[in-house]
């Protein structure tokens, strides 16, 4: 792999920026590989990288319907965080913002993580109560969290309207929380793992797996058969119709999320803001523009558009609370397939059937977690056993009866 | 915006209706083993194409209903009550 560096920026504007190199292989599908991953969004390619450069596993596939990033990894709002309520959420996500904190230097590829701090607001005093618990539970499991009172909010959001709908009562703020580029960081592992041999094959499409005597033994594809001694789904939205294709059923419903950006303005929104009571939250990215979203679309769908009817009540949310933005318009709005669990945590490690892997369930929030998901899903296929951080995220937790209901814990979303 | 036909109000804006899940599921019987009690209360159908599920009209009638609905293009094939059996559905 040919490192980046200013040098070699300067060489090549000098050159007019014609002699980039493509920054990875478009190789064809060979006849068998030691493992095969389904779905080349973050997860999946994490999860390829971290295989190949910690385990020394070469021969690698990753295999993509569409093209690397095409789904929710491309299409989300970037918040990075750590700020959960259980200790095994902690623990787990923590691990990703410090991963993703040297991800840049580790990969040579400037994600622009920017640790601008995630500000979540509460709008009355009970919920307030709610949050310092919390943020109590935050600190104890080790991770940084502050409370802010009403007057901190104002100074840290100057356009924010206090005496809204819901007035703004104060909140708390993980100041390491915030958001990076999520192409950058699909482009970044792409090419890292491209570097160590993994064949990332786009336009294929998992059809069907070749499964005998209860053990995993390929999948069929668009391209053909192709066989595998282990393969990992990390197919999001897909999740379940996979499952069922492997003969297992899942907690999961697939619904759509949507987010939206305005025209660029000048810089005026530093922190990512967030209110779980409304429904909202907010980051204005590098280029300007002011990133919105909200919750999913209630029902399962695999549509890919957003309805009207959350956009509304987005954008109205938004403009109570930032009147000024009352003045924008918007460009752009889409959505995703999220792959929603009972108790919004992900479903990650074995399958009932053997040498099949899962990584799912990241419904509304697994960006943050691509680099955790790829280090402990690579251990985990590695040692056909799952990663210490990941062994209360099994598909068994439902049937033991231990969920980690981490949404009704945490209040927010994201 | 799904425009959807209840049953008993004719056709109204989604937002009058919340969505309930998978139609036609039966509670098994106490005797049941871990694994069939948790498939039960857990596992979805989430099927990509037509999808039999339960709407109730919130903010109408307060009545549910079932409704036969393709989850790729959101089309309504068709709403039936509660207690009928799936209609089949052309696709
Ligand atoms: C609007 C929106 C906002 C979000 N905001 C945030 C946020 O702020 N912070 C956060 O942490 N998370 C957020 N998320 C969630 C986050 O985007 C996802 O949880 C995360 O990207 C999941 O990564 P993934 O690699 O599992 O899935 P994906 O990136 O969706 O990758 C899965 C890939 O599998 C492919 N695939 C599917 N079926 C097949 C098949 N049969 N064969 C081959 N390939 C297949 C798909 O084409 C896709 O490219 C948001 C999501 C959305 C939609
Ligand atoms: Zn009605």
């Amino acid at each position: 792999m040919k490192g980046y560096s200013t040098f070699s920026l300067i060489r090549n504007a000098l050159g007019g920026h014609r002699f980039w190199k493509p920054v990875w292989r478009t190789p064809e599908p060979k006849d068998s590989y030691d493992v095969v991953i389904i779905g080349a969004g973050g997860q999946g390619l994490a999860t390829a990288y971290y295989l190949a450069r910690k385990y020394g596993i070469k021969n690698i596939a990753v295999l993509e319907k569409g093209f690397i990033g095409g789904g929710n990894t491309g299409r989300n709002t970037q918040v990075t965080r750590s700020n959960y309520f259980w200790p095994q959420s902690s623990a787990f996500f923590d691990h990703s913002l410090k991963l993703y904190e040297t991800l840049s230097l580790d990969l040579n590829f400037n994600v622009m993580l920017s640790q601008r701090g995630v500000l979540n607001l509460v709008h009355s005093h009970h919920e307030f109560e709610g949050l310092r618990r919390w943020a109590n539970a935050i600190r104890i499991n080790g991770v940084d969290t502050d409370i802010v009172t009403a007057a901190e909010v104002k100074e840290i959001v100057p356009l924010i309207n206090m005496n809204s709908r819901f007035p703004v009562h104060g909140g708390s703020i993980q100041r390491r929380g915030g958001i990076s580029r999520h192409d950058a960081v699909v482009w970044a592992y792409a090419r890292a793992a491209d570097a160590h041999g993994v064949d990332i094959i786009q336009q294929c499409e998992v059809m069907e797996f070749a499964i005998s005597n209860g053990k995993v033994t390929g999948v069929e594809t668009t391209l053909g058969k192709i066989s595998a001694n282990q393969v990992s789904i990390a197919v999001a939205g897909h999740t379940g119709v996979l499952a069922g294709k492997a003969g297992f059923r899942v907690p999961i419903t697939s619904m759509g999320l949507q987010a939206m950006v305005s025209e660029p303005i000048k810089p005026c929104l530093d922190t990512m803001l967030t209110s779980p009571v409304i429904h909202m939250y907010v980051s204005q990215s590098d280029r300007g523009e002011i990133v919105l979203g909200g919750g999913a679309d209630v029902y399962t769908s695999y549509a890919q558009r957003g309805g009207i009817p959350l956009l509304e009540e987005n954008v109205a949310a938004l403009l109570e609370l930032i009147p000024a933005f009352s003045r924008l318009r918007l460009m752009r709005q889409w959505s995703g397939i999220v792959d929603i669990t009972p108790d919004t945590t992900p479903i990650m490690g074995m399958t009932p059937v053997q040498n099949l892997y899962i990584s799912g369930g990241w419904g509304t929030g697994g960006y943050k977690a691509i680099p955790a998901g790829g280090d402990t899903m690579a251990y985990t296929i590695a040692n056909d056993e799952p990663h210490s951080l990941i062994t209360d995220f099994g598909l068994d937790r439902f049937e033991r009866g231990v969920l980690i209901d981490e949404g009704a814990a945490s209040g927010v979303s994201h | 915006m799904l425009r959807i036909p209840c049953p008993h109000c004719g056709t109204r804006d989604e937002v009058e209706f919340h969505w309930h899940g998978d139609a036609h599921v039966i509670r098994p019987g106490p005797e049941v083993s871990d694994a069939e009690w948790s498939d039960y209360l857990f596992n979805q159908n989430n099927p990509k194409g037509l999808h039999y599920e339960r709407w109730c009209h919130t903010f109408g009638c307060g009545q549910w209903f079932n409704v036969a609905r393709d989850t790729v293009t959101h089309e309504i094939h068709a709403v039936y009550r509660m207690g009928e059996s799936p209609p089949d559905i052309d696709q």
